[in-house]
């Protein structure tokens, strides 16, 4: 691993996390080599094994697993909410490890927001209030953290109910309220855990619109926690697939459903849908400027999406990069034809 | 055969009781048998209490001390200079306290010295006029809640006021005022510690527990000896008694707060300080105040008992009324107390269900709306009790304090009453007391004293081990063992007769009522208001109805201890038929029950932890009132106790004895509740 990487927020080396008295003693007798059965026998619990990763700046990585598959004690290893058993876990370059607790304070106060499942708003506080409270606690003035809160309202939709308190308030608004309160430091880390699972599936498709456009605005660096396989495709630029503490599979959404690496994962995505999930520039072929057409597509649509005017055309297409408008490669229909209605099994 | 019966609990306790019996029987009652009765090997245990603190006090770490009266340096024990600096720092509070209400001149004398005082007549503290309090407390009351609680508060106040209990109840209110706060911070800060620190919790908790279920009585012979006699010994005692709910309920509390809430906070870059005062208090904020709550209640209930050690108030006035059977005094007195408690526990229960409206943005004056009024109101009422002292200038000024019994009384009437009651009653009223007395009491006794040891022990251990084990047999037999191993065990064998007729028929009453109270929403609303009521007043006042009824006899105490331990079997029954959830009624009503099956099968199995834990406090309740009995001649435990108070050495004796009937709350608590834990787990309900 390339530890000069300066495009990665937060860097994972070989994490562990196992709960139980002597855990550290236990892990470092197996060698770094854990078996889950055989901790368990020795009374510990195996949280995180061994999980390695990077996200870079600007890029959401959703962890994605069933409960009790350790997606959330990773999160809360990268937060240090609780402290990792081993491995090294660097923030901005920055050992997170090593830090004492007033470095993490600072940390935490400027650089990281997080959002909770069960939103964990303070009900003694209003809205405007809470969303405020992490700028209080940072030490800004009263005037200065109620204008950055105003502000965060509007961002979120809940102009109106700034002197409502929580328990006044649906649990969308809630969440509303957890993740303005986690932006309002601006932070460059943004970690969300589960935000969404405890909505109504309603509330919750229209929450992950208004998440999708609030990170397009934003641009931050995300860890975002889910166990719904669906959410994650929505969402991801790159998805880890946890199950007991291993991360099973870590890759873009495409190559995950083309390519599971496990049976585990593979379980997963034989029901997904591929039109819905795939680009046009995972199906598309080598760009052939002899047999160029005139209708061009942007490589980064979803099948679905453009498959009727592909179908219609009867024609290869030429696919054209989304931000350079550049021509990279060309489409022909049979490949949109076999994704439709085609053998699953692939 | 054996395996089998490993297998069913009843069975186990079929064998145990079989067993038991046969013991029972079998053992010859023969003094020298120590199957009989143990050798009293611990009765050295209050000696030793008392040599110990006989050292402290007198012999051990002495000091110099400046003696300003005789100029000369004096050998006195650091100890004592200790409690009794203690002890004259929490009267000035008391006294201050009690001077803003009744005015006086202790207070100034003792800052600014005798001297002042002496030369100056005229100095002195002037008392709030009493129609300044009542207007106090409609002011509070209203802000709290609304007009209706300010009505009832100021109420209270006017009758106490035009009763002739003025200066008593604010006596016993400014012990109130004093002792709250120091035990809410007490509290406080030790639940957080405790919150904090998986080992203070620990080392709190068996602490908590003794003193929780230690009866009021045995606190206050040692305090005595530390700390003397009068308003502060009577201070000192309800701190002891009054703390321990509010560590409990901040613990608990703290604990009900959500992990993410926490998390939050932490990511929010709280530093511990910050976490502490602005996300885990505020967030408990209800279960804390429903601890002050609490407190305000055991505090006033503890001061009356007080008066035991000379704490000044209603609760002297009470005990000097009944100890000269002045039943109609005592009665008077006792609406008071209950008038006052009412009053307390609306007003603290109002102020913990209070929200707090953080956001509104009030300016200064808005702010201290009622602050100014009622100080404006309050010269006005200085004003008109000055005024007023030239008008009444040959008597008491009525509106500045009604003097002790100036005022109006209804104890003529109370005592016609009693008469009428004792005249048209008696013969029925003593028919039942002496059938209840032979027949009953008086049988069971005589079989609860010809228990040999080794059987009861048996019998407590048994059930120790087929409930929870080999650890709770060891819990048990050894709390029960410290008990026979002293020379009071006949006197705690009577103790157990009364609590357990005392629980018994409290436990049925309680499940019955319960039970018919929880099938309609307006009966079980009305009977939880009915134990709220219950619940207000101190146990003290549960005497004076009873020996109105039954005069001085254990039947009194009986009536009294299952009055008052009704209550909890009651709540409890009816808070555990209401937590069954409505899936399970639906699902019993499709299977076509009857109103009895779906008792019998559906809410009883359900709900009856919660009514064990219910029978749990009923003991608690029960042996607490048993001790209090006492006061009105019963021959067990509580009356050496009660006998200790007056004993220049009964310190030891009445510690030992208070923690013999906290060894027994204990080792019922500990059967109870881990049986109901288990049942709990098996139920799925954690």
């Amino acid at each position: 691993m390339n530890s000069n990487n300066l495009n990665s927020v937060i860097r994972c080396e070989s994490v562990y996390k196992i709960f139980g008295n002597n855990a550290k003693k236990l892990l470092e007798q197996s060698n770094n080599d854990v078996d889950a059965q055989k901790f368990q026998e020795a009374g510990c619990i195996v949280g995180v094994n061994d999980a390695s990763f990077e996200v870079s700046k600007g890029e959401m990585l959703v962890v994605m697993g069933l409960s009790g598959s350790g997606k959330s004690t990773l999160l809360r290893c990268v937060s240090r909410l609780t402290e990792a058993t081993a491995g090294k876990i660097y923030i901005d370059g920055e050992d997170l490890l090593q830090m004492n607790s007033k470095q993490l304070i600072e940390l935490r106060r400027n650089k990281m927001g997080m959002v909770f499942q069960s939103f964990a708003l303070l009900p003694h506080k209003t809205v405007l209030e809470n969303i405020a409270f992490p700028l209080q606690i940072k030490g800004s003035s009263t005037k200065e953290s109620i204008n950055k809160a105003i502000e965060m309202v509007e961002l979120v939709g809940l102009k109106g109910r700034e002197n409502y308190f929580p328990r006044e308030l649906s649990g969308g608004q809630q969440q509303r309220v957890g993740i303005a309160r986690s932006l309002a430091v601006e932070p460059d880390i943004w970690f969300l855990d589960e935000p969404f699972s405890a909505l109504d599936p309603l509330i919750r498709k229209e929450m992950q619109d208004e998440f999708l456009r609030l990170q397009d605005v934003l641009n931050k660096t995300i860890m975002f926690v889910t166990h719904d396989f669906d959410e994650a495709l929505r969402l991801a630029d790159r998805i880890a697939i946890m199950k007991d503490g291993i991360i099973e599979q870590l890759d873009t959404p495409d190559n995950i459903v083309l390519n599971p690496a496990t049976e585990y994962v593979r379980k997963f995505t034989q029901d997904v849908p591929r039109e819905k999930v795939l680009k046009i520039e995972s199906i598309m072929d080598d760009y052939d400027p002899n047999n160029s057409s005139s209708t061009k597509i942007p490589s980064n649509a979803i099948i679905e999406t453009v498959a009727e005017s592909v179908l219609e055309s009867n024609e290869t297409l030429t696919v054209i990069d989304n931000k350079t408008n550049q021509p990279i490669g060309s489409l022909n229909p049979s490949k949109v034809i076999k994704i439709l209605f085609g053998d699953k099994e692939n | 055969m054996f395996q089998n019966i490993s297998k069913s609990r009843p069975q186990q306790f079929g064998l145990l009781f079989l067993v038991f019996f046969i013991l029972y029987f079998f053992i010859p009652h023969n003094e020298g048998s120590w199957l009989w009765r143990l050798p009293p090997l611990l009765k050295d245990i209050p000696l030793m209490i008392n040599n110990l603190l006989d050292n402290l006090m007198f012999n051990w770490f002495k000091i110099q001390v400046w003696d300003p009266d005789w100029e000369m340096y004096e050998e006195k024990t650091l100890f004592r200079q200790i409690t009794r600096g203690i002890a004259s720092g929490v009267l000035f509070f008391i006294i201050f306290i009690r001077e803003v209400f009744l005015g006086g001149i202790q207070t100034i004398s003792a800052i600014t010295g005798d001297g002042l005082v002496k030369t100056f007549k005229w100095i002195y503290l002037p008392a709030l006029p009493w129609t300044a309090v009542v207007i106090g407390a409609f002011i509070i009351g209203y802000k709290l809640q609304g007009i209706y609680l300010g009505v009832v508060a100021s109420f209270g106040f006017l009758y106490v006021s035009i009763f002739g209990q003025w200066e008593p109840t604010m006596e016993t209110l400014s012990l109130v005022l004093f002792t709250a706060p120091v035990c809410f911070i007490l509290g406080l800060g030790l639940g957080i510690w405790g919150y904090f620190s998986k080992r203070v919790e620990a080392t709190l908790q068996p602490i908590l527990n003794v003193m929780q279920t230690m009866p009021h009585f045995s606190y206050l012979v040692p305090i005595i000896v530390l700390f003397g006699v009068g308003d502060h010994a009577g201070a000192i005692a309800t701190i002891i008694f009054a703390t321990p709910p509010m560590v409990r309920l901040t613990i608990l509390g703290l604990r009900k707060i959500s992990p993410d809430v926490v998390e939050s906070g932490l990511m929010s870059g709280c530093s511990k300080f910050q976490l502490l005062f602005r996300v885990l208090i505020p967030t408990a904020r209800r279960d804390i105040l429903i601890g002050v709550n609490q407190v305000i209640m055991q505090c006033l209930a503890m001061t009356t008992i007080a008066a035991f050690i000379g704490a000044k108030g209603l609760g002297f006035n009470l005990k000097v009324a009944l100890n000269s059977l002045k039943i109609g005094k005592a009665a008077e007195i006792g609406i008071c107390v209950v008038i006052i408690a009412v009053v307390l526990d609306k007003l603290s229960l109002a102020w913990a269900n209070k929200q707090k409206n953080y956001f509104a943005n009030l300016n200064f004056y808005q702010k201290n709306k009622s602050l100014l009024i009622f100080l404006i109101l309050t010269l006005l009422c200085g004003i008109i009790a000055y005024f007023s002292s030239f008008y009444f200038s040959n008597g008491f000024n009525y509106l500045y304090i009604i003097p002790f019994d100036k005022g109006l009384t209804i104890s003529p009437y109370l005592d016609a009453f009693i008469d009428w009651i004792w005249e048209t009653f008696f013969y029925y009223l003593n028919a039942f007391n002496v059938f209840l007395l032979t027949s009953v009491l008086g049988p069971m006794k005589q079989a609860y004293l010809n228990m040999p040891v080794i059987s009861t022990l048996f019998l407590v251990t048994g059930a120790g081990y087929i409930i929870g084990g080999i650890r709770s047999a060891i819990v048990v037999f050894s709390l029960i063992l410290f008990i026979a191993l002293s020379e009071y065990w006949d006197r705690a064998l009577i103790t157990l007769y009364m609590a357990t007729f005392a629980v018994g028929v409290s436990a049925f009453f309680g499940i019955i009522v319960g039970t018919l109270c929880a099938q309609r929403d307006f009966t079980t609303r009305s009977i939880l208001s009915i134990c709220d009521f219950f619940q207000t007043f101190p146990s003290f006042i549960y005497l004076i109805p009873v020996i109105l009824l039954f005069g001085i006899t254990d039947t009194s105490v009986m009536i009294a201890a299952i009055i008052y331990a009704s209550v909890p079997a009651t709540r409890y029954t009816v808070e555990g038929l209401k937590s069954v959830p409505m899936s399970l009624h639906d699902a019993g009503s499709m299977s076509g029950v009857s109103k009895f099956q779906r008792w019998t099968n559906i809410e009883l199995p359900l709900a009856f932890p919660h009514i064990m834990l219910g029978i749990n406090q009923t003991v608690i309740f029960a042996l607490f009132m048993i001790v209090l009995g006492a006061l009105i001649g019963t021959e067990d435990l509580g009356q050496i106790i009660m006998g200790c108070l007056s004993r220049p050495n009964g310190a030891g004796i009445g510690l030992t004895l208070g923690i013999f009937i906290s060894f027994i709350c204990l080792a019922v608590d500990n059967l109870i509740r881990t049986w109901a834990d288990e049942r709990k787990k098996m139920l799925g309900m954690e």
